[in-house]
């Protein structure tokens, strides 16, 4: 590098543009802002956090020993979430590819039909699972069948939603093909683009599907069947023995799933 | 002309074939693709559409089975004029038709078979084809044209898993499948290396012919033109510039076409290949 | 032409061969037959339940907005839980994350600090929730607790891959100018995971929006416990528009999300 080079660059280096350094402090600013009026306006009362650590110490002491003989009492309710979660998947995929169809740009009828797709997708994941519970329960009464609907009335959007995307990205060439065929339009989705998604289909069920195991087990909490249940009444009883019994059973059926889950998955990409 | 070979007469009185009147495509943002294109197709042929890149060879044949919706004319197959068709008609006017694809166009992770028998789903309900039921006879069609494509063995291999000629022949049995009125071919070659892309060529110019289908086939490639096609048509900037048998093609008229260029190197190589294959 | 020619034809099985095939499928149907079957499913319930749904859909309209302020302090509630509840995972995801960083954290804390993380993720932030309850009563500071532990376990999970993904070649070249552990870190690493990390930052902050609205069903505070207040009461009205506020809510969040971290990359 020659000398006369050296003095034509800046002495003062800066990593960002005096634009961006602006904006830059105006959004920490902001996250500030926001961070201390939440913090101050949830009145929160540090003095419980003293004893906090003693409190916590003294309930995983009564927690122990677990309560083995409480075992094979939840047995049959760890099944029953599992097929809450199986079946309100299964349920949830049959509905979620119509539904898919309808929210796609280039599937859908016209303006009027998608907006109607994106609402019930819309409605559908930002009610939670649990919430779901809550209207299904005060629909069919408390039992698996309220928490078996409210799995499928979360997961039908978020299976529609990626589905959907799939099918906005899917390859026009193909489907030209089949409409060129004279097929009729549900065959196109049918034969030209159904194949296309049935990837990201099966890969985002079975990942749904763990998910879904996890949100069964507190389903009980509503009254919408499951492990839930039996979790919640030990601690109303403080029986807390028996509440962990309950938990590791959660822990395990939760990272068993999670493996089967993550094996299929691996297995079909 | 090696590929030169009788035709039927034209059907004295009758419609054309085909009949092409004053095709015009505009495409929004304002590209004028395709300007008053008129022709005729009377007699089973296969015709060259040459042109640039850009001439607008992809929007003609596209607007006569309305992938691409004219801007105005008219395009009557047989009595059938089928820029004026409704969505349903439409749909069986286009069971007439059968096209092929430069990228092939197959269903990837379908079997052979299943791209094959997509042929048919004009003649089976919903129902059906999700079931993949067809009639006994349209299987047995398909096996009989897996074997004339050359594929004969591969009816359950994936798609994807074929190579590319292997899936330029699957596209040409799909479109046959039709038993079309009319063959519409977008550059069939522009994917494939030039051994199998004079294979796949010949096989097209074969087909049309046994099955006396007139067959339009844009395509870049001059020498391959002349040596395939019976008839040319030139487009330069969407106007038709040339319309005429293909032995008629000189210098001056790929001049007319693609601009100034020594053309005799072309031209003769075409004869000499045609000459040793 | 067609004489030589087989006239039927059936896809190629999905599962290898067709006995295999069928093995799944009718796997299928005897799982459905047994869970359906354990299920204590009375049917009559589950019948009526379709009425019963056009009778609470005809109560949920019009939802009642009469009560806004109500809605709006629930709302607000979740958000303020939502947002100190991110910025608590942040800071605390950081050493956790750190920690379970197998190429920055030595092997003890490596797999102390992974233990904790597959632990917490597993349970559901309700789960979390009733022992914050417990713990600390009733209200929205069990809820931020909640959400904030849920956040720094998933966050630190995340910033531990990031960092787990790092090239190797800046840490090196800052090591080899002698730097100590910390300037490794500030200086190879922070630039490197920078950016994904705001990323995830602002994605958690959407999804405990979401989760904010779900804690209150034990009782820990935010919208959740509006709602859940209006079920135990019948108000089926009210609770239509405290559903809507929660659509609206949750929509709003996640295109907030989407909007910065598209500007982001
Ligand atoms: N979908 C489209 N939208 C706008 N312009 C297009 C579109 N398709 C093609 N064109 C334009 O129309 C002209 C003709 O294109 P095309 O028919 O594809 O030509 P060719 O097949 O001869 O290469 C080109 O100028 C091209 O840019
Ligand atoms: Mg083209």
């Amino acid at each position: 590098m020659s000398t006369g080079a050296a003095q034509r660059h800046p002495e003062v280096w800066r990593r960002h543009s005096p634009r961006e350094t602006v904006v830059r402090w105006l959004w920490i600013a902001a996250v500030a802002f926001v961070s201390a009026w939440s913090v101050s306006a949830l009145d929160i009362e540090w003095i419980f956090f003293k004893d906090a650590h003693v409190q916590a110490a003294d309930l995983a002491g009564r927690m122990w020993p677990p309560r083995w003989s409480y075992a094979p009492t939840i047995i049959a309710p760890l099944i029953e979430t599992i097929h809450i979660a199986t079946l309100g998947t299964a349920i949830a995929v049959i509905f979620s590819i119509p539904l898919a169809f309808l929210s796609a740009r280039n599937t859908t009828a016209n303006g009027f039909t998608w907006a109607v797709g994106r609402g019930i997708l819309v409605a559908s994941r930002s009610v939670n699972t649990v919430i779901w519970g809550l209207l299904f329960v005060a629909i069919f009464g408390p039992g698996p069948i309220a928490g078996i609907a409210a799995v499928a009335a979360r997961s039908v959007g978020f299976l529609a939603k990626l589905v959907a995307e799939a099918i906005e990205e899917a390859d026009r060439g193909p489907i030209e093909a089949i409409e060129s065929t004279g097929a009729s339009t549900g065959q196109v989705y049918l034969i030209g683009i159904l194949p296309q998604v049935m990837p990201v289909l099966i890969g985002t069920t079975v990942y749904r599907w763990d998910i879904n195991v996890r949100e069964s087990s507190v389903l009980g909490f509503v009254g919408a069947g499951g492990i839930g249940l039996h979790l919640y009444a030990s601690i109303n009883q403080f029986a807390w023995q028996q509440v962990l019994v309950v938990l590791l059973a959660i822990l395990a059926v939760v990272i068993a799933s999670e493996a089967v889950s993550a094996w299929i998955r691996g297995r079909i990409s | 002309m090696a590929l030169a070979r009788e035709h039927a007469p034209p059907a004295g009185g009758a419609r054309p074939l085909l009949a092409v009147e004053a095709l015009t495509k505009t495409y929004p943002g304002g590209a004028r693709a395709l300007d008053g294109v008129s022709f005729t197709v009377a007699r089973p042929e296969v015709i060259a559409v040459i042109g640039t890149s850009g001439a607008g060879k992809s929007t003609l044949i596209r607007c006569i089975n309305r992938l691409v919706e004219p801007t105005s004319g008219r395009v009557f197959l047989g009595e059938t004029d089928i820029v004026s068709l409704a969505p349903g008609e439409l749909r069986r006017a286009r069971r007439r038709i059968g096209m092929i694809f430069q990228e092939f166009n197959l269903v990837d992770r379908l079997t052979v078979m299943e791209n094959l028998l997509s042929g048919r789903l004009g003649s089976v309900g919903f129902f059906a084809s999700w079931l993949r039921r067809y009639p006994p006879r349209d299987v047995a069609n398909a096996f009989a044209m897996l074997e004339r494509v050359g594929l004969a063995g591969l009816h359950d291999s994936r798609a994807d898993a074929l190579s590319g000629g292997q899936r330029q022949r699957v596209g040409i049995g799909r479109a046959l499948m039709q038993n079309p009125d009319l063959l519409l071919v977008d550059e069939p070659t522009a994917s494939l290396d030039p051994k199998t892309a004079r294979q796949i060529m010949r096989l097209i110019g074969a087909l049309a012919q046994e099955r006396a289908t007139p067959a339009l086939v844009n395509i870049h490639d001059v020498a391959l033109a002349q040596g395939f096609a019976d008839r040319v048509i030139g487009l330069k900037a969407g106007a038709l510039v040339f319309d005429g048998p293909s032995a008629a093609l000189t210098p001056e008229v790929l001049t007319s076409i693609y601009g100034a260029e020594d053309w005799s190197r072309t031209i003769r190589k075409a004869d000499e290949d045609e000459a040793g294959a | 032409m067609s004489a030589a020619h087989p006239s039927a034809w059936r896809p190629p099985p999905f599962f290898g061969t067709r006995g295999r095939q069928n093995l799944v499928l009718l796997a299928a149907i005897a799982y459905l037959v047994w869970s359906v079957s354990t299920l204590d499913i009375d049917a009559k319930r589950a019948l009526a339940g379709f009425g019963r749904a056009a009778d609470l859909f005809i109560r949920m309209i019009p939802p009642d907005f009469g009560r806004w302020e109500l809605l709006l302090r629930g709302m607000t509630e979740s958000l303020q839980m939502a947002f100190a509840a991110t910025l608590a995972g942040v800071v605390l995801s950081i050493p956790l994350g750190i920690a379970a960083a197998k190429n920055l954290a030595p092997r003890p804390v490596y797999l102390a600090a992974r233990g904790l993380i597959v632990v917490g993720r597993t349970f559901h932030e309700v789960i979390i929730a009733i022992f914050f309850v417990k713990l600390f009563g009733f209200g929205p500071v069990a809820g931020l607790l909640t959400l904030a532990l849920s956040s720094t376990i998933f966050l630190a999970k995340m910033l531990a891959e990031d960092i787990e993904n790092v090239r190797v070649g800046p840490i090196e070249a800052v090591r080899a100018t002698g730097a100590g552990f910390l300037q490794v870190v500030v200086y190879s690493v922070v630039p490197q995971v920078l950016t994904r990390s705001v990323g995830t930052a602002i994605y958690r902050l959407d999804a405990n929006v979401r989760h904010s609205t779900v804690v209150g069903i034990v009782g820990a505070g935010g919208i959740g416990q509006t709602l859940s207040a209006s079920f135990s009461r019948y108000d089926y009205d009210f609770a239509a528009a405290i559903l809507l506020g929660i659509i609206a809510l949750v929509a709003l969040g996640e295109w907030f999300s989407d909007w910065v971290r598209r500007r982001l990359r």
